[in-house]
């Protein structure tokens, strides 16, 4: 039996010294294999006195137990080992970037009339939007705005050969809203304007977005309360506004607004109750209806919102400039 | 309109510091642009006369003076200016004066002789610019007299931004009144007498226009003392009024437009030929301005002219040969009310813009004149004598404009406003205003006053009352109105969303000017004709935009030049056209891209991007129509892309855009060293979307054939997949090319396309015998119609 006990003990121990799971295998033929050592001493049980028989076979089949163990446990270790080494071999710098490109981003101007769009559309405001070539009739004369009127003379307006000119504002959208569609209405108009002046302070094109309401029983006391309520929603804070007398050829009475900012007051919007003569060249009632109107430069909204100190840089598309935007 | 607040103040007291004086005016509609003390901030400077001056023993720069200041004992004060001589006045810092700046002034001692004080220049005080020398004092300068009292320097200039309807603010006397409403104050009128006439001496006045000048006056001044000087008082209300005096008949005249509103012109009366006229112009007459320049008349406008010719541009400017001069003894002031309609527009056609045409356009009283006169004959023969004849006045009052009365609502004031005014208030303030207010059936009957052009309907007078009561007085109250449901449509991708799109790929919008370089535009749209502005801005911004590429590749020179050598762009607007006749203004939405597939990274490899990197970001956009098989791209050629790299884009049977790469030509042009690859399409037909419309999905499997067919080069794919739609009949789901092939193993001429056939039927498993027929058919076909030959 000394036989047996050695056997394992060598058994054991070639396992233990095996370094892949082939060697492990080998191991495992060499000892319990069809033709393994502790296999052949089972063969050999028969040349045993009866006697012995079953005690030695109790021991032999002990010890390939136990070698299986060995086995096992050694084949395990490799396994775990040989995982190591291939989760080893596959790590990565997590912290290199991704692949692919980053999302671009929408010019600010678009953003924030979108965000200007998205706030009147959800105050239950309608889109509109016009041509940017137009006629007299639209950017003036259905406007209050007769020839020869100084307004006119302020607008430094564009013309082409024909007498067309660009539109000085989005409010003959307005013209065009309320002959296509009628009163009640509650619209805005955002979109390009543009004026023959260029400076510091003046690109020759720009945007507005231009509001409207006509109802029964609007009143400049509705006009403070909506215009409140976007700015403070744009802003996402509370703001103190002022209403300062001024005059508009389409609007009376009219106001400019000024928001507080900072220690003082920024000139913000212009807007009134629409003159009556506007309502009267689209055929509206103007005993039975009444209406305001707003206009605002989205390039002075979105460098207060954003702290953008010069206008050109809207109209450079300087790249570094834009993505600071996405 | 700039005024002295000072003046002002003679005129009424509103009782109110600067501060609210000017944020008063600017809640009444009268905007302050600004406003600025005359003088900064000094003290113990006096006026000083220098009794003697003598050169320093030790300088040859200074002179040692001895200062009168008034007080017990004379100054000796050594001075560096070259102007310092015996007898003169200027301003004198005493011992312990602070000067603007910071400056005290101590007693010292200048290369041995002790100085007590300092004889001033204007910079040194902050007056002006001069610091050519100190600053001389009229003679008759009290000597000691506090230099901030004698030149009134406690004093703000009040710069008011007036909006086009309120004419009648461009005078103190506008603007105190409106200060008098604000501070509901009493305006405080100045005594004006009527002047006695001296002289009997009158010119003959012949009106032949009174419609265009319904009231004319003048007067004849004789004799007055051509040496005579403005006093200081009156030539520093001109200065803070932003005026330069001139001579005492002018600065005579603009003191009493800015007092009162009122433009005059003063004519020396020995160069009128007999008598005056005013008339309209012949066309093609010709004036010399006061200023020099010689204009060419129209017939719609206005002159005041002699016997011998137009003498003034009627309300707009004086002529050089009647005005004043240093010689000038003899005066006749014309003052008159012209009719702004006649004087609108006409100064700007010339190129002119003067005070005076600026108060006629926008309306001057009608009932101010011969106070004017009045008031300039008085301040003239106080300052330099003369012999005053009696007031020449020619008017036709029918022409004259009437103010009708206008009525105004209670209920309307109420409704238009949303506020609660009492009718007390409502009466004070139109009252207070000028206007006479009488009770009518359901609010009252108010008649405007002469000097307001402006009040014509209800409206007017809402206004008037809303603005003096306050526009902050006015509540907030949100609108309640009917629930109002628009149309929101499902079958137009909106703009923003195919903008989305673009974005979340990796683009970066950007918005160009709608006009554009014509020299850049034209050679790549030779074939579109644009619309030309009248007036541009610059000549390479004189065209409209007929695409919106040219304002794109804009964008990509400028970032290229700016060390970004990456680019995806996109903007969206309008392009124009003329198309037979008729100005287009077409929705278009155009991208570019340029520059290496990906940024530089430490995966990727630095590969320039190529027309299918665009495509395929375009490809996504067109999607979103839910009916991207709606779209098709025709290879042909335009002249702004690489001809072997451009495809039309159709909806249908309709062009909806373009794709391809710039032509390597424009390159140069445009100076850009990469190749940009571009899209524009036409939003309007793009972005027809197509409603969902559920169907059954199969839940047998699909079956993959894939094949390989020679093509010649000039058969595209796209058409290689219509033939092998119609082929392949219901059964096909998809076609999917996964390989095109040129190369050794193909003749040349030809190329290899490799592509799947994926089958399905909705009922059943397809048998091998279904698909067999199919892929056969799809052989026949192709072999027929297109010369393909099927590759093993």
């Amino acid at each position: 039996m000394d036989d047996i006990s050695a056997l394992l003990e060598k058994g054991r121990a070639a396992a233990e010294a095996s370094a892949s799971l082939k060697d492990l295998d080998e191991v495992r033929v060499r000892y319990l294999g069809k033709k393994g050592l502790l296999t052949q001493q089972l063969k050999q049980l028969g040349t045993l006195p009866a006697a012995e028989r079953p005690a030695a076979g109790q021991a032999i089949n002990r010890a390939k137990e136990s070698l299986q163990g060995s086995l096992e446990t050694r084949r395990q270790a490799l396994e775990a080992a040989a995982l190591d080494d291939r989760i080893r071999s596959q790590s990565v710098d997590v912290t290199l970037p991704g692949r692919g490109q980053p999302t671009g981003g929408e010019h600010p101007v678009s953003r924030t009339m979108g965000r200007m769009e998205e706030i009147f559309r959800r105050a239950g405001f309608s889109v509109y939007s016009g041509p940017e070539i137009e006629d007299e009739f639209h950017n003036f004369e259905a406007l209050n705005i007769p020839e020869h009127h100084p307004a006119r003379a302020m607008h430094d307006t564009f013309y082409f050969p024909s007498g067309h000119l660009l539109r000085t504002h989005t409010s003959p959208v307005q013209i065009r809203a309320m002959v296509d569609d009628g009163v009640p209405i509650r619209m805005i108009a955002p979109g390009k304007v543009f004026r023959c002046d260029s400076d510091q302070t003046h690109t020759p094109m720009f945007h507005q977005v231009e509001g409207l309401v006509v109802d029964e029983a609007i009143s400049f006391a509705n006009l403070k309360a909506v215009l409140h309520g976007f700015l403070e929603t744009f802003f996402e804070r509370k703001v103190q506004l002022r209403f300062r007398p001024s005059y508009f050829p389409f609007t009376e009475p009219s106001a400019e607004v000024d928001v507080s900012w900072g220690e003082g007051w920024l000139e913000i919007l212009g807007c009134g109750m629409v003159h009556p003569r506007v309502l009267e060249h689209v055929g509206i009632d103007t005993e039975r209806y009444t209406g305001y109107a707003f206009g605002m430069g989205v390039e002075r909204l979105a460098m207060l919102r954003y702290g953008v100190d010069d206008l050109r840089m809207f109209f450079e598309n300087d790249l570094r400039f834009l993505r600071q935007f996405n | 309109m700039k005024f002295s607040e000072a003046w002002l103040r003679e005129w009424v007291d509103p009782g109110m510091s600067t501060e609210t004086l000017v944020h008063e005016l600017t809640m009444a509609g009268l905007e302050v642009d600004g406003f600025e003390p005359v003088a900064p901030a000094f003290e113990k400077v006096v006026v000083g006369q220098v009794t003697s001056c003598v050169a320093h023993p030790d300088a040859r720069k200074l002179s040692v003076c001895i200062v009168d200041v008034g007080g017990s004992k004379p100054l000796q004060i050594v001075c560096g200016a070259p102007n310092v001589v015996e007898g003169m006045k200027s301003p004198t810092a005493l011992v312990g004066a602070r000067l603007p700046g910071g400056t005290k002034i101590r007693k010292a001692a200048l290369r041995g002789m002790e100085s007590r004080g300092m004889l001033c220049s204007e910079i040194e005080l902050g007056l002006g610019g001069d610091a050519d020398g100190i600053m001389a004092l009229p003679a008759d300068a009290p000597v000691g007299a506090d230099l901030r009292d004698y030149l009134s320097l406690d004093d703000i200039v009040i710069d008011v931004d007036l909006t086009p309807n309120r004419g009648d603010c461009f005078s103190v006397l506008g603007i105190a009144r409106e200060t008098a409403v604000k501070s509901r104050k009493e305006l405080s009128w100045p005594d004006l007498p009527a002047i006695v006439p001296s002289c009997d001496d009158t010119l003959p006045v012949e009106v032949r226009a009174p419609e265009a000048c319904p009231r004319f006056c003048g007067r004849v001044i004789r004799g007055i003392d051509p040496a005579a000087e403005t006093p200081l008082w009156m030539k520093e209300k001109l200065r803070r009024s932003g005026l330069r005096p001139i001579s005492p008949v002018v600065d005579v005249t603009n003191y009493v437009m800015i007092e009162f509103g009122q433009p005059l012109h003063g004519f020396d009366l020995d160069t009128l030929e007999e008598g005056i006229i005013v008339r309209w112009a012949d066309r093609r007459e010709k004036l010399i301005l006061l200023d020099g320049r010689e204009v060419t008349l129209d017939d719609d406008m206005l002159v005041i002219a002699d016997h011998g010719g137009p003498r003034a541009l009627a309300g707009i400017m004086g002529g050089d040969t009647s005005g004043v001069s240093e010689e000038t003894v003899n005066v006749f002031f014309e003052v008159a009310f012209f009719n702004p309609a006649i004087i609108s527009g006409r100064a700007r056609r010339l190129g002119l813009h003067t005070d005076a045409s600026l108060r006629f356009e926008r309306g001057v009283d009608p009932r101010g004149q011969r106070r004017a006169v009045e008031r300039a004959t008085e301040l003239l023969t106080a300052i330099a004598g003369g012999r005053v004849g009696p007031v020449i006045e020619v008017a036709d009052e029918s022409k004259i404009p009437v103010r009708p009365p206008v009525a105004l609502r209670r209920a309307r004031l109420a409704a238009v406003t949303g506020a609660e005014v009492a009718d007390r208030e409502v009466v004070w303030i139109l009252e207070s205003l000028g206007m006479t207010v009488t009770e009518g059936d359901d609010g009252w009957i108010v008649t405007p006053p002469s000097w307001r052009f402006d009040i014509a309907i209800e409206e007017d007078l809402i206004e008037e009352v809303a603005r003096v009561h306050g526009y902050d007085a006015i509540p907030e109250t949100p609108v309640r109105g009917d629930t109002l449901f628009t149309p929101v449509s499902e079958t137009v991708v909106p703009a923003t969303r195919m903008a989305r799109t673009l974005i979340d790929r990796g683009y970066q919008e950007v918005i160009t000017y709608s006009f554009v370089d014509e020299r850049l535009q034209s050679p790549l749209f030779p074939e579109t004709e644009p619309i030309r502005l009248a007036n541009p801005i610059s000549s390479d911004l004189s065209h409209m935009r007929v695409s919106l590429w040219p304002g794109l590749l804009g964008v990509l020179r400028q970032n290229l030049s700016r060390q970004q050598e990456r680019a995806r762009i996109f903007e969206s607007g309008l392009r124009f056209c003329h198309e037979a006749g008729e100005i287009r203004q077409i929705g278009s939405l155009a991208g570019l891209m340029a520059g290496p597939r990906w940024p530089e990274q430490w995966s990727a490899d630095r590969t320039a991007c190529d027309l299918f990197d665009l495509k395929g970001d375009l490809e996504a956009m067109l999607a979103l129509t839910g009916a991207p098989e709606q779209f098709c791209f025709i290879p042909d050629e335009h002249p702004a892309l690489h001809p072997g790299q451009a495809a039309r884009i159709r909806r249908g049977e309709v062009d909806v855009g373009w794709i391809g790469a710039l032509h390597p030509k424009h390159q140069v042009l445009f100076d850009i060293s990469i190749a940009p690859y571009l899209f524009e399409i036409d939003m309007d037909i793009t972005s027809e979307a197509v409603i969902p419309e559920y169907r059954n999905i199969s839940r047998f499997p699909a079956v993959r054939r894939d094949l390989a067919v020679a093509l010649e080069e000039r058969i595209s794919s796209e058409s290689l997949i219509k033939e092998v739609k119609k082929a392949a009949g219901d059964l096909l789901r998809e076609v999917r090319i996964f390989d095109v092939y040129r190369g050794d193993r193909i003749d040349s001429g030809l190329k290899s396309v490799a592509f799947g056939l994926i089958l399905q039927e909705s009922s059943r498993t397809l048998t091998d015998d279904d698909v067999d027929g199919v892929v056969q058919a799809v052989i026949s076909r192709l072999e027929r119609n297109l010369k393909a030959k099927i590759r093993d």
